[in-house]
């Protein structure tokens, strides 16, 4: 095919549920696509020599590689060239930002719009997820064990890709269930936990070994691993930790959450499935939820689901600031969500009994860049307004998790709290590394499973020059 | 799955469980507790780690019937299993010689003094134990309190046992008693009741730390649901506690949010009862408690 020809093939579509039907259910948003729709949006790939998308991924994946195998109708070679980089795709090609990273730089974008890598990445591992009994062939044992801490993004790459090496791994979870944040976080809407399951049983097959209800920091700390449990390495990816609350009255009354409880409660402990859990949430027909990133989406999309009309959602800034993914602020409007830009909660109200009856907010303006670069918003005097709700959610980030580092001091630590790393992801204790949320803050899936990967290569050089 | 060596009732609508749980067992300290699921689609709840034996890898969690999940976790039997125990978590009791410690257990909050008065009593103090129930039944671990401490005083709010009234009534009795003075006080138990405790000992200026119970749901400082407001600053009880000052703890914001989900929990139990399975287990323990006390 001539580029030409490429060219002219306009971006195909993800097909989804319509928006009215989708805001009352909890199944997945994207369908998927057909063979012949991935096939044709694989053919708009220029095939470029020098391809700016791979450089683009995290994670290295072979971006023009696995696309031409998809163009050619070889999906076992297109999976093979993805499992070889990336060995959570089918959770990437769904919550990924592609749209700051590969498909960001792809040359299609210049002139409207890039390469559906995201979409295509997905379709691979959808299809190798029903076609292939063993994702991955573990390779002779190495003899070597490493521990991982915590069974998130960053910690199942990383024993993916030491598993790959052939080195024997277990995985250390504080919750009753693999997975993180892709668990109690993202919600069922955006990543069927089927998916996570999948995936995580793809590893587990592999040989990576999952204990659950295991707490590092607590249940054993770094050290008796090291010294104790027999491990050679450790990787410390416990997540990001206590979530931050924004300090204003009211913060104590009850339908106060932060996105973390909200969206555990719902999705990790069933809440959403009503009398099917037993874990409740508080019932409400009027939610505001304050933040401008993933969370913040996925918890005023959530309160829609379980009926809240309206479900508003508050940023202190403008829309062109939020860190979300483009795809979630569409998809969030598109079910009904109303969204309040430049608007910051300043007091929660009672009603009297302990309940939250509403939420003060103030209108801002745009000033000055700030340290982030972002323009400063600065509240507008005498403009205070009153939403009216019964639950009131603040997803504003999260602070390091003290629990690990705390009964390990000798883990050098950054003024927040966060672990130091070198360039392959080592603490300032040989053998032990660090990656995900502990390391960077709240970051992206991506982002952690990049640094899953940094380590896991990190952690095979240390073992291999006999660490 | 967390294979249950001994089920016992201790008390009406109390049970104690020893479960095997190695990894805990080696890690508790007095402070400590884990956080417990039941069944698939339960809910996680704390409960203290009232004792353990690293040597059999076994911990004891006693447990008070409240709402559906404790109601589950008393129909087992010994050889079945707990689906999930997380932990050991929190702080653990800041174990250190303070002379004369008075230990203030009210109900099941027993079960969080306990460990606390051995490890006291293991550095020195003096330790006395004030426990308290409903009536005579309804008192626990008397006996193994008195292998441990000086004196222990059982309570009872009918009189039926020991002092006739309140724990802080002979709590009272003690701080006053000047032959004696008490430099300690360290208690668990209904809210109500630790509050009244804070009450007595603040007009004496005695160091008094209470363990808190709010609603949690990870146990690991994920969700901040368990957030409770110490000397007016916001602390997670997981992550900072579960024991503060008492002095400087709000109780009755405490209190209120611990009602945050009383209706739909009343619901959830109203189910379970409902379900034939549960009520046989369920009567099939309770046999046990009827025959046990006569």
């Amino acid at each position: 095919m001539k580029p030409a020809e490429r060219m002219k093939i306009p971006r195909q579509t993800m097909p989804e549920q319509e928006a009215e039907v989708r805001a009352r259910n909890f199944s997945e948003v994207n369908l998927g696509m057909a063979l012949e729709v991935a096939r044709r949006e694989a053919d708009r790939c220029l095939r470029c020599k020098d391809a700016k998308c791979v450089p683009g991924c995290p994670v290295d994946v072979d971006i023009a590689g696995f696309i031409a195998a998809i163009a050619d109708g070889d999906l076992p070679k297109a999976a093979d060239i993805m499992y070889e980089a990336n060995v959570l795709p089918g959770i990437t090609g769904r919550v990924c930002p592609q749209e700051t990273q590969c498909e960001e730089v792809c040359v299609r974008a210049k002139k409207g719009s890039a390469v559906a890598i995201g979409y295509l990445e997905r379709f691979v591992a959808d299809w190798a997820r029903e076609n292939r009994e063993q994702i991955f062939t573990p390779p002779p044992p190495t003899g070597k064990a490493v521990a991982i801490v915590g069974s998130g993004p960053a910690g199942l790459t990383c024993a993916g890709e030491l598993a790959k090496k052939g080195h024997e791994v277990t995985i250390f979870e504080a919750l009753h269930k693999p997975g993180g944040v892709l668990v109690y976080g993202i919600p069922e809407f955006r990543l069927p936990k089927e998916i996570v399951k999948s995936e995580v049983d793809a590893l587990r097959q592999m040989g990576v070994k999952i204990e659950c209800n295991v707490i590092i920091g607590l249940t054993y700390t770094v050290t008796e691993l090291l010294e104790k449990e027999g491990f050679d390495a450790v990787f410390i990816a416990n997540g990001a930790g206590l979530p931050i609350f924004q300090g204003i009255p009211g913060e104590h009354l009850k339908g106060v959450y932060s996105a973390n409880e909200y969206l555990t409660r719902v999705n990790l402990m069933g809440a959403f499935k009503g009398e099917g859990s037993d874990t409740p949430v508080i019932k409400s027909t009027q939610v505001v939820v304050v933040g401008g990133g993933n969370t913040a989406m996925d918890a005023v999309r959530t309160a829609r689901r379980l009926g809240a009309d309206p479900a508003t959602l508050v940023y202190r800034r403008s829309r062109a600031e939020m860190p979300a993914r483009i795809e979630e602020i569409k998809h969030a409007e598109e079910e009904g969500v109303v969204l309040d830009i430049l608007v910051n909660p300043v007091e929660i109200l009672g009603d009297g009994d302990g309940w939250v009856r509403g939420v003060v907010c103030q209108r801002m303006e745009l000033g000055e860049p700030d340290d982030s670069g972002r323009r400063r918003p600065v509240p507008i005097p005498g403009s205070e307004f009153e939403i009216p709700c019964q639950i009131f959610v603040e997803a504003i980030g999260t602070r390091a998790n003290p629990l690990l580092t705390q009964s390990t001091p000798e883990l050098k630590l950054n003024k927040w709290g966060n672990i130091e790393v070198d360039e392959h992801g080592m603490t300032s204790i040989p053998g032990v590394f660090a990656g995900g949320d502990i390391v960077r803050g709240g970051a992206t899936v991506i982002l952690a499973m990049g640094d899953g990967k940094v380590a896991a290569s990190g952690i095979h050089d240390y073992l291999s020059k006999g660490g | 799955m967390f294979l249950i060596h001994e089920a016992k009732w201790l008390a009406p609508r109390v049970r104690q469980l020893i479960v095997e749980a190695p990894r805990v067992a080696s890690h508790h300290q007095p402070g400590h507790f884990v956080i417990v699921r039941c069944h698939y689609d339960g809910e996680r709840i704390p409960l203290t780690i009232a004792d353990s034996d690293p040597k059999a890898g076994t911990i004891t969690l006693v447990i008070q019937i409240v709402g559906a999940t404790t109601e589950r976790l008393c129909a087992l039997e010994a050889g079945e299993h707990v689906l999930d125990i997380a932990g050991p978590l929190g702080k653990p009791t800041e174990i250190e010689k303070f002379g004369h410690v008075v230990l203030v257990g009210g109900g099941v909050g027993t079960a969080v003094i306990y460990p606390q008065a051995g490890a006291l009593k293991s550095v020195g103090n003096k330790v006395t134990a004030v426990i308290g129930g409903r009536s005579k039944a309804y008192v626990i671990l008397e006996d193994e309190l008195k292998a441990v401490c000086d004196a222990v005083y059982p309570c009872t709010d009918d009189g039926s046992y020991g002092y006739g009234g309140f724990v802080t009534g002979k709590l009272e009795e003690l701080v006053n008693d000047g032959s004696n003075p008490v430099d300690a006080v360290l208690t668990a138990g209904p809210v109500p009741m630790m509050k009244a405790v804070a009450k007595v000992t603040r007009e004496k200026s005695i160091l008094t730390i209470a363990s808190l119970n709010p609603i949690m749901v990870d146990g690991t400082g994920m969700c901040g649901g368990c957030r409770v407001t110490v000397d007016g600053k916001q602390r997670f009880a997981c992550v900072h506690g579960p024991e503060f000052d008492a002095h400087k703890v709000d109780f009755d914001e405490l209190t209120d949010r611990l009602t945050a989900y009383r209706d739909q929990e009343e619901a959830t139990w109203a189910r379970l009862r409902k379900d034939p399975a549960h009520k046989c287990k369920f009567e099939a323990a309770e046999r046990e408690l009827k025959e046990s006390t006569g």
